[in-house]
C-alpha cells in the first residue's frame, strides 16, 4: 500500500512537469492550430539560460524570475520573426518550421553548454517532505510551483481583460477582430505564455532528469500524451491529461512485470494512439466539426 | 446633415472573382438606412469590405477619414461595430463575457458596467441569462446579444448584416423596434443588410438596391418602397 501511494504522489510530481508541457502545447494548438514539437527545446533552451545566470552568480529565485521573463520575451520574438509569416502557409511548411526550430535550438544549446550531463540545482532541496517517505520536498516544491502557476493563469484567463481578449481570439479570430482584438498579437503573447510555462517546466524537471540537450525530449512526448488524452481543445483537460499521464507512467512501470523504466516511453506513444483511436476529442475536448 | 461614411468606386475580389463592381454609396450621419439585394447580390461583401474583411480597391471614408488600409480590429476602433452574418456569438463564453467582449478595445473602462446595465435594459431577457453559455440562447436571444454586443462599443456607426435572418417574424419585428429606438435615441448611424425587404423599409429613412454587385437603385426609403420594380421584385406585391 504504501508503495501504491508512493509512486501516485511521484506520479503527482512528474505529472505536474507533463501538465505545464501539455498546456504549453495547447496554448499554441489553440491560437495557431499546430502542434510545436520545439516546445520542449524551447524549455530546455530557458533552463540553460537559468543554470548559466546561476553560474554567473545570480540567486536561484533571482534566475528563476529572469529565466521566466527571457523565455516570454523569446517566445514571442520566435513568433514575430518564423510563424507569423507562416500564418498562411500549408501544414507541412509549418511542421518542417517547428522541425528547424527544433533542430537549430538543440544544435545551438549543445554549441554554447556542450552535450555532457550538468548538476541542476533544486531550491527545495531533496529530504523527506513532512518527515513522510513518500515524496521528497523538491517532488512537493515541483507540485506546488505547478498549482501556483495554474491558478495565476486561471485567474488570469478568467477575470482579466487581456486574458478574455486571448479566448476570444483563439476560439473565433474573425469575431475578436470585429470587437476591435488585435489577433495577431493575441498569438505572440499566447507564444510567449507558453514559452514561460515550458520554461518553469524545465527548471522544475532539471534537477530530476539532469541538465542536458536532449533532457525535454521525453517529458515532451509525455506532454503530448497528456494534451491528447485531455483534448487538444482544452487547457483544463491538457492539466488534468498531465496528472493522469504521470500517474498511470508510474503505476504501470512498477505493477506490469518488465516494463520497468525502458519501456515507459513506449507506453507514452502507446497511449497516444489508442487515445487518437478509441476518443479523438480526449477526455474533456470538444468534438472538432469542420463544414465542408 | 453631414457625411458620415462615404463609399467611393468600391470593388471587391474572391480570388480572381470579383463580387462588387464599382459601388458609390453614401451614409448621413444619424441616418438609418439599409441595402436590399438578393442572394448573391453583394450585399455581406459591401460589409465585409467596409471592415477590410475581404480582398477590395476604391476608397472608402469614415467620418472624413480614409479607412481603406486600416486593418479590420483598427476600423472598428474607430466606432463602426459590424454585427456580422451569423452572429459571430462566442457561444463558449457567458453572455456577460460577451458583452465585456463588446467593449475590449474601450479605452474607459469605468464606465462599462455601466453600459452593460443599460443593454439589460434595451434587452432584458439577456439579464436572465447573463451567467449562461452564449451557445445556449435560442436564436433570437443571440441575435439580441450580437446587436448589444456591437453596442458596447459605443459606436458611432453600426453595420448589421441580415438581422433578421432565421428568426421568428414577432422577434424580428420587436429586433426591428430596438434598432430605431437605439438610431434615434444613441444617436448611433445604422446600416442594416436585408432580404426582409418589407421590414427594412418600413424602419428605414434611406434606401439603396443592390444587383449583381452594382447600384441599381437609390433613394428615400418611402419613394422606393412605392417603386413598381422594387414592388414587384422584393415585397412580392
Amino acid at each position: 500500500m504504501e508503495l501504491f501511494a508512493n509512486q501516485v504522489l511521484a506520479g503527482i510530481a512528474t505529472g505536474a512537469i507533463y501538465a505545464c508541457m501539455a498546456l504549453a502545447v495547447v496554448m499554441i494548438y489553440q491560437a495557431i492550430d499546430h502542434l510545436n514539437f520545439a516546445q520542449g527545446e524551447m524549455a530546455m533552451f530557458s533552463t540553460f539560460v537559468s543554470w548559466q545566470l546561476m553560474q554567473w552568480g545570480v540567486p536561484y529565485w533571482g534566475a528563476f524570475v529572469l529565466t521566466v521573463a527571457f523565455s516570454f520575451a523569446a517566445g514571442i520574438v520566435i513568433e514575430r520573426l518564423l510563424f507569423k509569416p507562416l500564418a498562411k502557409a500549408p501544414i507541412l511548411t509549418n511542421v518542417a518550421g517547428f522541425i528547424a526550430l527544433y533542430a537549430i535550438i538543440n544544435s545551438v544549446a549543445g554549441l554554447i553548454w556542450d552535450f555532457t550531463i550538468k548538476q541542476y540545482p533544486t531550491p527545495f532541496g531533496s529530504s523527506p517532505f513532512l518527515g513522510s517517505q513518500l515524496i521528497s520536498t523538491h517532488q512537493a516544491g515541483m507540485i506546488g510551483i505547478t498549482l501556483l502557476m495554474l491558478l495565476l493563469l486561471f485567474f488570469f484567463f478568467r477575470f482579466t481583460r487581456v486574458g478574455l481578449a486571448m479566448r476570444a481570439a483563439a476560439s473565433l479570430p474573425e469575431s475578436a477582430r470585429l470587437v476591435g482584438i488585435n489577433t495577431s498579437w493575441m498569438i505572440a503573447l499566447g507564444w510567449g505564455m507558453a514559452s514561460a510555462i515550458g520554461s518553469i517546466a524545465g527548471m522544475m524537471i532539471a534537477p530530476v532528469v539532469f541538465l542536458e540537450p536532449n533532457m525535454m525530449l521525453g517529458v515532451l512526448i509525455y506532454g503530448f500524451a497528456a494534451a491528447v488524452l485531455g483534448g487538444l481543445s482544452s487547457p483544463f483537460g491538457a492539466v488534468m491529461g498531465g496528472f493522469l499521464v504521470g500517474v498511470f507512467e508510474n503505476l504501470v512501470g512498477t505493477y506490469i512485470p518488465g516494463v520497468g523504466n525502458e519501456l515507459k516511453l513506449p507506453i507514452a506513444l502507446a497511449l497516444i494512439i489508442v487515445v487518437l483511436v478509441v476518443k479523438p476529442a480526449g477526455l474533456f475536448g470538444r468534438a472538432i466539426v469542420k463544414r465542408v | 446633415m453631414t457625411t458620415m461614411l462615404n463609399v467611393k468606386d468600391l470593388r471587391a475580389y474572391y480570388g480572381q472573382v470579383q463580387a462588387l463592381h464599382g459601388l458609390n454609396f453614401s451614409l448621413n450621419e444619424g441616418s438609418l438606412t439599409t441595402l436590399l439585394g438578393a442572394n448573391g447580390a453583394g450585399k455581406t461583401t459591401t460589409l465585409r469590405a467596409i471592415c477590410n474583411m475581404v480582398r477590395s480597391t476604391g476608397a472608402i471614408e469614415f467620418e472624413g477619414k480614409p479607412i481603406g488600409t486600416r486593418s479590420t480590429e483598427n476600423v472598428v476602433r474607430l466606432g463602426i461595430a459590424h454585427v456580422p452574418q451569423g452572429r459571430g456569438t462566442f457561444t463558449n463564453m457567458t453572455v456577460e463575457e460577451n458583452l465585456q467582449l463588446g467593449a475590449i478595445s474601450r479605452a474607459d473602462k469605468k464606465a462599462i458596467g455601466g453600459d452593460i446595465e443599460r443593454m439589460y435594459e434595451h434587452f432584458p431577457v439577456l439579464k436572465q441569462r447573463y451567467t449562461q453559455q452564449a451557445g445556449t440562447l435560442s436564436g433570437g436571444e443571440q441575435q439580441m446579444l450580437a446587436v448589444a454586443r456591437a453596442l458596447m462599443l459605443r459606436p458611432r456607426l453600426m453595420l448589421l448584416d441580415e438581422p433578421s435572418f432565421g428568426l421568428a417574424p414577432l422577434i424580428v419585428r420587436d429586433l426591428f423596434r430596438i434598432l430605431g429606438k437605439i438610431n434615434r435615441e444613441e444617436k448611433v448611424t445604422i446600416l442594416v443588410v436585408e432580404q426582409n425587404a418589407q421590414l427594412a423599409l418600413e424602419l428605414a429613412d434611406q434606401a439603396y438596391v443592390i444587383e449583381t454587385g452594382r447600384i441599381v437603385m437609390s433613394g428615400n426609403a418611402k419613394d422606393i418602397a412605392n417603386n413598381e420594380d422594387v414592388r414587384k421584385s422584393y415585397l412580392g406585391y
